[in-house]
């Protein structure tokens, strides 16, 4: 079974929950438990363990949502991804480890453009059943440094 | 040339000698951010440098900054921890460029100069020129020439540096409320769990007044009672040292009322305002004392806080009259297991640059800061709670933060 359409599929559904502002979709694109964490390169690439966000369970992902549209406080903005070209590097087990770069830009309300980051995504994705869900994703961020905050998910 | 052209440019005038009434032009003023780095930074005050554990064998360094100046730090053959300023003596080129590393010895990529672990000039290269030609002059003396030297100290785990001689020993320094609070967080070995930075658009002294305002906190960071995570009974308070410039505040929790609430909330039907997943919050009272926040600062850039069970180092780093850096440091311990450092990184979420009850931090210093762009006339007010810098039983107060004021205006002679 040629698995790539539905792994590109999910990477796409991803980005668009995100990009055009459907976040309450956004969990239900990860299985639970999942595990999904947003870290720079030089904590990852040292074994250390501490990311910028981190959910172990959708109801973590479901949290993050709620608290950005009803609790956190910050300038509106929204954000454009761009994906790389996806690599299936391995599937065992009925889990597929896929790997993709992306850039994303951040839009603020105010017509600000800027370049506000870059990375990897590491995905285990289970590929079990369709559609097909994020066991885990880390977002690698080439990066340590954060303009100013992160609020909506990378 | 007339007199008036050597007059220098005014100072930023306070409207009184109170330290209630703050010019808005001390955010502004690049001449300020100026003598900032040579009377606060360079002062007799205690900055940061780096963890101890980051400097376990000799010759492990770490490359930082101390306000905007570059500092090296460096343990050596006998153990001792040395800091100096990361500038070759010859023609002022930076000695590391790594963040961190180990050396036997530094050695400047641009003419091969040499400096031991205690910063001594050891070698120059071609000293003696090359086939009896060219060379340094006779009365050239490598023991004559240095770096310059950072007097260090330690403290539970944290390594500090100060540019002065007039400082006194860190301890006096902090006071013994302060160093009572930071031992109480700092008592065991620590082990780093990871660090970020986070870029902040606006001057650096935003955002260390805004880790003293007591005042701001359950009302701009709305995540605790959106999602009715128990505040009630929470007595806390406030230590202010003698000069004003280092302060803990705490707050106490009770964490079985907090556990009894929750399982009650749990049987009500408006489970859109329960977390879903409750381990975010899901703290143990790990120094058996009832105290779930404690938020410390050193004057003039070091946050030591312990927000539940997170545990991290914060260093606001000025970067520009406009600009400035926050670098995370988060903190483990080694008696941790597994649970534990599980418990810290799902309790991360509350802190750092996507902190649910730190990222309007991020961006808040950003808003004062736009809106004093050519409009920094007037003064702000920090009048909660009173006029002086004491300690007080009680938080809806801006005491903290007329601390670092009554620290500021009398190391900048205003």
């Amino acid at each position: 079974m040629d698995l790539l359409p539905g792994i590109h599929d999910l990477i796409a559904e991803y980005c668009e929950c995100i990009d055009e502002d459907r976040l309450e979709a956004w969990p239900e694109l990860f299985a639970d438990p999942c595990r999904y964490l947003v870290i720079s390169r030089v904590n990852h690439e040292a074994g250390l363990r501490q990311g910028v966000m981190y959910a172990a369970s959708r109801g973590m992902l479901l949290d993050r949502v709620f608290s950005i549209r009803r609790a956190n406080i910050f300038e509106p903005h929204r954000y454009r991804h761009v994906i790389g070209p996806v690599r299936l590097k391995d599937t065992q087990n009925g889990v597929a480890v896929v790997h993709a770069h992306f850039l994303c830009a951040r839009i603020m309300h105010d017509g600000t453009t800027t370049l506000f980051a870059s990375g990897r995504y590491l995905d285990r994705i289970d590929v079990t059943a369709t559609p097909f869900r994020f066991k885990e994703r880390i977002v690698v961020l080439d990066s340590d440094k954060i303009d100013t905050l992160l609020a909506i998910p990378l | 040339m007339s007199e008036a052209v050597l007059t220098p440019e005014p100072r930023v005038a306070w409207p009184s000698n109170g330290i209630s009434e703050v010019p808005f032009r001390l955010y502004t003023d690049p001449a300020q951010y100026q003598r900032e780095q040579e009377r606060i930074f360079k002062g007799p005050t205690w900055n940061y440098l780096c963890l101890a554990v980051e400097l376990a064998r000799p010759g492990d360094y770490v490359a930082t900054t101390v306000g905007e100046t570059a500092v090296i730090v460096v343990r050596d053959a006998a153990g001792a921890i040395n800091a100096f300023v990361n500038r070759c003596a010859h023609r002022g080129n930076l000695l590391c460029i790594e963040r961190a590393g180990n050396v036997r010895e530094f050695s400047c990529i641009y003419h091969g100069w040499t400096y031991d672990l205690a910063g001594q000039l050891t070698g120059v290269a071609f000293e003696h020129g090359v086939k009896r030609q060219g060379g340094m002059p006779p009365e050239f003396r490598k023991e004559e020439h240095r770096l310059q030297r950072l007097r260090t100290a330690e403290l539970g785990g944290l390594v500090f540096g100060t540019f002065s001689n007039a400082a006194p020993d860190l301890e006096t320094y902090l006071g013994p409320d302060v160093t009572r609070g930071l031992l109480r967080v700092m008592n065991r070995t620590p082990v780093l769990l990871g660090r970020s930075t986070q870029a902040m658009p606006n001057n650096w002294k935003l955002y260390f007044e805004n880790v003293k305002d007591t005042y701001h906190a359950s009302i701009l960071h709305l995540f605790l009672t959106t999602f009715r995570i128990n505040r009630l009974s929470m007595p806390g308070g406030i230590y202010i040292d003698r000069q004003g410039g280092n302060h803990y505040s705490y707050a106490k929790l009770d964490y079985a009322a907090e556990d009894a609430d929750y399982k009650a909330a749990a049987l009500r039907a408006d489970s859109e305002f329960q977390l879903q997943d409750r381990s975010v919050v899901e703290s143990v009272d790990e120094y058996g004392d009832g105290v779930s926040v404690q938020i410390l600062t050193i004057f003039p850039g070091m946050v030591l806080q312990q927000v539940r069970n997170t545990i991290a180092v914060r260093v606001i780093r000025p970067r520009g009259v406009d600009k400035a850096e926050l670098e995370w440091i988060h903190l483990g311990f080694d008696t941790d297991d597994e649970a534990m450092t599980e418990r810290r990184l799902r309790q991360g979420n509350l802190i750092g640059a996507a902190g649910y009850i730190s990222m309007e931090d991020g961006c808040v210093g950003g808003f004062v800061q736009r809106a004093l762009q050519y409009n920094d006339e007037g003064a702000g007010l920090v009048m909660m709670g009173g006029h002086e810098a004491e300690s007080q039983s009680f938080r809806a107060s801006e005491a903290a933060i007329r601390g670092f004021w009554k620290h500021y205006r009398s190391l900048m002679g205003e």
